[in-house]
C-alpha cells in the first residue's frame, strides 16, 4: 500500500473544557472513499473540520496531535491556509448555496484562487457540474438564482462548487442527510465515480449508507476510534462488541 | 368574573389612549409645519440669498451649507463608521480590549451633542487650526455620526449567516474575500440604511455647528473647506430667536426646509431596508 | 488547484486599517475627554470652589455657580422622565401587545419620524405653539417655562423609551403569558401582573436611555425654557423659567474670549456633562451587557 493521503496522528480536540476528540491516529488512504461513522456526537464532523483546519474559525477550540497531508504537517506554523482548503474541499450537512447564480456559486472558488479567463470558467462550470451529476438539469439556467433549485440539487450543486477547485481530497459531512431517497441516490453514484480521481472522507448519515460505500470505515465512539477496517468487513465481522452493537443497531 | 373583564376593557383603553397622546402630537407637529410653512416656499426662497437682515429673500446659502457639511461628515463618518463595523463584526473576539471599544461606542452615542461641539471648538477649531470651518464642521459632526453608524452597520453584517462565511472559507477564501465578495455585499443595503439614518442625524443636528462652522448671517456660498457657512438648523435657531420683527413663514418656511430634507431622507432609508429585506436570498 | 493568488500585502493592509479603525472609537472617547479636562480644569483653578458650586451664575461678575443650572438641568429631566415613562412604557405595550396589526403599522413609524425630527424644529414648535397653550393653561406670566422644555423633552425620549421597552418586552418568554392566560387570568391581568414585571430590568435601561438623551438635549431646550439662571426651588419651580447646562454652553460660548476665565467655566460644565451622561450610559450598558451574558447561547 502507498503511503495514506492524509495521516492523523494522536489528535485530540476541546471545544473549552469539553473534550470532543481523544488521541486519534488514523490513515486516509488515497483514492477511496473513508466513512467515518459512528452515533452523534462522537466527533466524526470535527475532525473532519480539523483536515481543512476550518475549525480555525472556532474561538474556543484547542487541539493536539499533528494532521499531515502528503507527509506535510497542515498545522505548522506558515501553513497555506487558503491553499490547503483549495486542496482539501468540503460539502457541508445542509447545502448551503452562496447568493448569487448557479455559475457564480461554481466560479467563486477559482475566481478567488485568481484565475479570470472566462474560457477556462466556462469550462470548469461544465466539467464540476458534469461529475456532480448536475450538468444536464441545470445547464439551459446557469445564470439563474442557485437557491431556487431543489434540495437535492443545491446539494450536489455544493459538491460541484467544490470539485471546481480541482481539490485532492473531499470530505462530506453527511450531504445526504436532507435529502430524498432519489437525489441520495444520485449523490452516492456519483461519490463512486468520484473515488477513481479524489481521496472521499464522508460522515454518512446512516449505517447502510456507510455499508454501501465504505472502502474503509471507521467507528467512532464518544470522542474515540474504536476500531477501523478496510473494506466492508467492519459491518460484518467487528472486532470490537461496541462495534457489534452499533452495527447490528442495538444503540444509536 | 364580570369585574376583571371590566378592569381588562379599562386597562385596553388607557392603553390605547397612551398611544393617542403620543401619536396625535406627532401629525399636529409634522402637518402644521408642513401646512404654515408651505405658505413661504416658493423658488425664490429656496433659490436666493437672505436679504434685509433675513427677514426676506430667501435661504439658498444654509440649504447649500447642510448639504456641503453633510457630505462632508460623509466622507470621515462611512469609511470610519463602515470600517469600525466591519471589525467588530468579523475580526473582534471577545476580550477586554473589544469590550472597551463597544463601551466607548455606547457612550460616544450618548455624549451631548453640545460638548461634541465644545470638543470640535478645542480640538479642530484652535488646536488644530482650522478655524471655525466647513472642515472642523464636518469633522465634529463626522464624530458625532459614528456610533449610530457602526451599530446599525455592525448588525447588518451580524445578519448575513455565519455558514456563508464558513463556506467562502472552505472554497478557499481568506477571511477578508470572505467580507469582500459575500458579507459586504449581502449586508450592504443594512449598511446604507444605516448611514443615511446616521447622516440624517448630522443634517439636523445643531449644537455640533453653533462654535465649529455655522455663520450666523453669510449671504454667499461658501467658498473652499475652510470657509464658514450657514446651515438650515442654526438658520431656523437664529431666524426663530435672534431676530426681532422676523415674519412668521419664513420661520416655518425654514423649518419646512429642514423638516422635509430629514423625513424625505428618513423614507429613503426604511424603503431601502424593507425592499431589500424582501428581495434577499435568507 | 494550487494556484496560488497574487501577494497578499493588500489585504493584510487593509485587514490592519480595519483594526486601527476598530480600535480608535476607544481613543475617540478618550480623546474627547481629555480635552475637556484640558480646557476645563483651569476653571477649578482660577475659580473658588464656593463660587463654582455657589447658587449664582453671573460670569459678567465673575459669579460662576454651577448650581443652578445643574439643578435646572435635573428638574426637566426628572419632569420630562415622570411625563415620559408611563407613556412610553403604555405605548410599547399597546403596540407588543394589544394594537391590531394596522395600527402597529401605523404607529412605528410615526415613531421613528419623532425620532427623526431635529431639535431645533421641536424647539421652534415648541416656541410657537407649546408655550402659549402653557401660559394660558397656567396663568404663567410667559409660556417659556421648566414645564414646556420638560414637555418638549418627554417627546424627544418617547422613542428611546418605547423601542427599548419594546425589545424587553419582546424578550418576556411567551410560556410566561401562556402559564398567567391558563391560569384563568384575563390577558390584561396577564399583562400587567406577568409580562410588564418581567421586562422590568429591560425597562429600567429604557429610562436610564431616555435620561441620557433628555439631560443631554440641548437647542429644544434652550428655546422653550426661558434660561433664567435663577435656583429653580420652590412649588412653583416648573412654571418658571430656568436655564440647564446645555443651554448656558450653547448661548455663551460663542460670546467668550477663548482663554479667559469664562470659557474655562463652560468647558467644566462640560466636562460634568460628560461625567453625568458616561454614568448613564455605563449603567445603562450594564444592564444590557448582563442580559446577553445570560441569554447568551454559549
Amino acid at each position: 500500500m502507498s503511503e495514506p493521503k492524509i495521516q492523523i496522528q494522536d489528535v485530540s480536540y476541546a471545544y473549552g473544557d469539553q473534550q470532543v476528540l481523544r488521541n486519534i491516529t488514523l490513515d486516509i488512504p488515497a483514492r477511496a472513499i473513508t466513512v467515518l461513522f459512528g452515533p452523534a456526537g462522537g466527533g466524526k464532523t470535527t475532525l473532519l473540520r480539523l483536515m481543512n483546519r476550518l475549525n480555525d474559525l472556532v474561538e474556543d477550540g484547542r487541539m493536539t496531535g499533528r494532521i499531515l497531508l502528503d507527509g506535510e504537517d497542515i498545522y505548522a506554523p506558515g501553513f497555506d491556509v487558503p491553499g490547503l482548503r483549495r486542496r482539501v474541499g468540503m460539502v457541508f450537512a445542509l447545502p448551503l448555496p452562496l447568493p448569487g447564480t448557479i455559475r457564480e456559486n461554481v466560479t467563486y472558488g477559482p475566481k478567488l484562487a485568481g484565475l479570470r479567463d472566462r474560457a477556462r470558467l466556462d469550462e470548469i462550470v461544465e466539467r464540476s457540474l458534469r461529475q456532480a451529476a448536475l450538468w444536464d438539469e441545470v445547464k439551459d439556467r446557469l445564470d439563474s438564482p442557485a437557491n431556487a433549485l431543489s434540495g437535492g440539487q443545491q446539494q450536489r450543486l455544493c459538491i460541484a462548487r467544490s470539485l471546481a477547485l480541482e481539490p485532492e481530497v473531499l470530505l462530506l459531512d453527511e450531504p445526504t442527510s436532507g435529502l430524498d431517497p432519489i437525489s441520495t441516490a444520485k449523490v452516492e453514484e456519483s461519490l463512486l465515480i468520484l473515488r477513481e480521481q479524489y481521496t472521499v472522507v464522508i460522515v454518512p448519515h446512516s449505517v447502510q449508507q456507510a455499508s454501501r460505500i465504505a472502502d474503509y470505515a471507521a467507528f467512532f465512539l464518544m470522542g474515540e476510534l474504536v476500531e477501523h477496517q478496510p473494506g466492508k468487513r467492519i459491518f460484518t465481522t467487528p472486532v470490537d462488541k461496541r462495534t457489534e452493537d452499533y452495527v447490528t443497531g442495538r444503540f444509536g | 368574573m364580570r369585574n376583571r373583564f371590566v378592569a381588562q376593557r379599562v386597562g385596553f383603553a388607557l392603553l390605547t389612549l397612551a398611544a393617542l397622546v403620543v401619536v396625535i402630537p406627532i401629525l399636529t407637529i409634522v402637518a402644521t409645519i408642513f401646512i404654515r410653512g408651505a405658505a413661504a416656499i416658493n423658488w425664490e426662497f429656496l433659490t436666493a440669498m437672505p436679504r434685509d437682515g433675513m427677514r426676506a429673500g430667501g435661504i439658498f446659502p444654509a440649504i447649500v451649507g447642510t448639504i456641503v457639511l453633510t457630505l462632508g461628515t460623509a466622507l470621515v463618518a462611512i469609511p470610519l463608521g463602515v470600517g469600525g463595523a466591519i471589525y467588530l463584526s468579523e475580526y473582534a473576539r471577545d476580550t477586554w480590549l473589544t469590550r472597551s471599544i463597544r463601551l466607548a461606542i455606547i457612550n460616544l452615542a450618548g455624549i451631548p451633542s453640545v460638548v461634541y461641539g465644545l470638543f470640535g471648538l478645542g480640538l479642530f477649531v484652535l488646536l488644530m487650526g482650522f478655524g471655525t470651518s466647513i472642515v472642523a464642521g464636518s469633522l465634529t459632526l463626522a464624530i458625532m455620526t459614528l456610533p449610530i453608524i457602526i451599530s446599525t452597520a455592525e448588525e447588518a453584517l451580524r445578519a448575513v449567516p455565519t455558514e456563508f462565511r464558513t463556506v467562502s472559507a472552505s472554497l478557499g477564501g481568506t477571511r477578508w474575500q470572505g467580507i469582500r465578495y459575500i458579507v459586504l455585499p449581502q449586508a450592504l443595503p443594512g449598511i446604507i440604511t444605516g448611514v443615511i439614518l446616521g447622516l440624517l442625524r448630522a443634517a439636523g443636528e445643531t449644537a455640533p455647528i453653533l462654535f465649529t462652522v455655522a455663520a450666523f448671517y453669510l449671504p454667499r456660498l461658501p467658498r473652499s473647506p475652510l470657509d464658514q457657512t450657514m446651515a438650515l438648523p442654526y438658520h431656523l435657531y437664529v431666524v426663530s430667536t435672534q431676530v426681532p420683527g422676523m415674519p412668521s413663514e419664513i420661520q416655518f418656511g425654514t423649518a419646512l426646509v429642514l423638516l422635509g430634507l430629514v423625513l424625505s431622507l428618513n423614507i429613503v432609508a426604511t424603503t431601502i431596508r424593507s425592499y431589500f429585506r424582501r428581495r434577499r436570498q435568507w | 488547484m494550487r494556484q496560488t493568488p497574487r501577494v497578499r500585502w493588500g489585504e493584510f493592509a487593509i485587514e490592519s486599517l480595519i483594526r486601527v479603525i476598530g480600535f480608535s472609537t476607544v481613543g475617540f472617547v478618550i480623546i474627547i475627554f481629555l480635552f475637556l479636562l484640558r480646557e476645563g480644569l483651569p476653571a477649578f483653578a482660577q475659580i473658588d470652589l464656593d463660587n463654582l458650586f455657589g447658587t449664582r451664575w453671573y460670569p459678567t461678575f465673575d459669579l460662576f455657580g454651577t448650581l443652578p443650572l445643574i439643578l435646572g438641568s435635573a428638574l426637566i429631566t426628572i419632569t420630562a422622565i415622570v411625563i415620559a415613562l408611563p407613556l412610553g412604557v403604555a405605548t410599547a405595550v399597546f403596540i407588543r401587545e394589544v394594537a391590531p396589526n394596522w395600527a402597529r403599522e401605523i404607529l412605528k413609524p410615526m415613531i421613528e419620524v419623532l425620532a427623526g425630527i431635529p431639535s431645533v424644529v421641536l424647539g421652534f414648535f415648541g416656541m410657537t405653539l407649546v408655550a402659549p397653550i402653557v401660559r394660558e393653561t397656567f396663568g404663567a406670566p410667559t409660556g417659556l417655562v421648566a414645564f414646556t422644555g420638560a414637555l418638549i423633552l418627554a417627546y424627544m425620549s418617547l422613542p428611546t423609551i418605547i423601542s427599548v421597552a419594546e425589545d424587553a418586552l419582546d424578550a418576556v418568554p411567551k410560556l410566561y403569558r401562556d402559564a398567567g392566560l391558563a391560569m384563568g387570568a384575563t390577558q390584561w391581568q396577564t399583562i400587567w401582573r406577568v409580562v410588564v414585571p418581567a421586562a422590568r430590568s429591560g425597562i429600567l435601561t429604557a429610562v436610564m436611555l431616555g435620561m441620557g438623551r433628555a439631560i443631554g438635549e440641548t437647542m429644544a431646550v434652550m428655546m422653550v425654557t426661558g434660561n433664567a439662571a435663577r435656583m429653580p426651588l420652590g412649588l412653583d419651580a416648573l412654571f418658571r423659567p430656568v436655564r440647564t447646562m446645555t443651554a448656558t454652553i450653547a448661548a455663551e460660548m460663542g460670546e467668550v474670549a477663548h482663554g479667559s476665565v469664562h470659557y474655562h467655566a463652560l468647558f467644566a460644565i462640560g466636562i460634568i456633562l460628560f461625567v453625568i451622561t458616561f454614568l448613564i450610559n455605563l449603567a445603562a450598558a450594564s444592564t444590557m451587557f448582563r442580559k446577553r451574558r445570560r441569554g447568551g447561547l454559549r
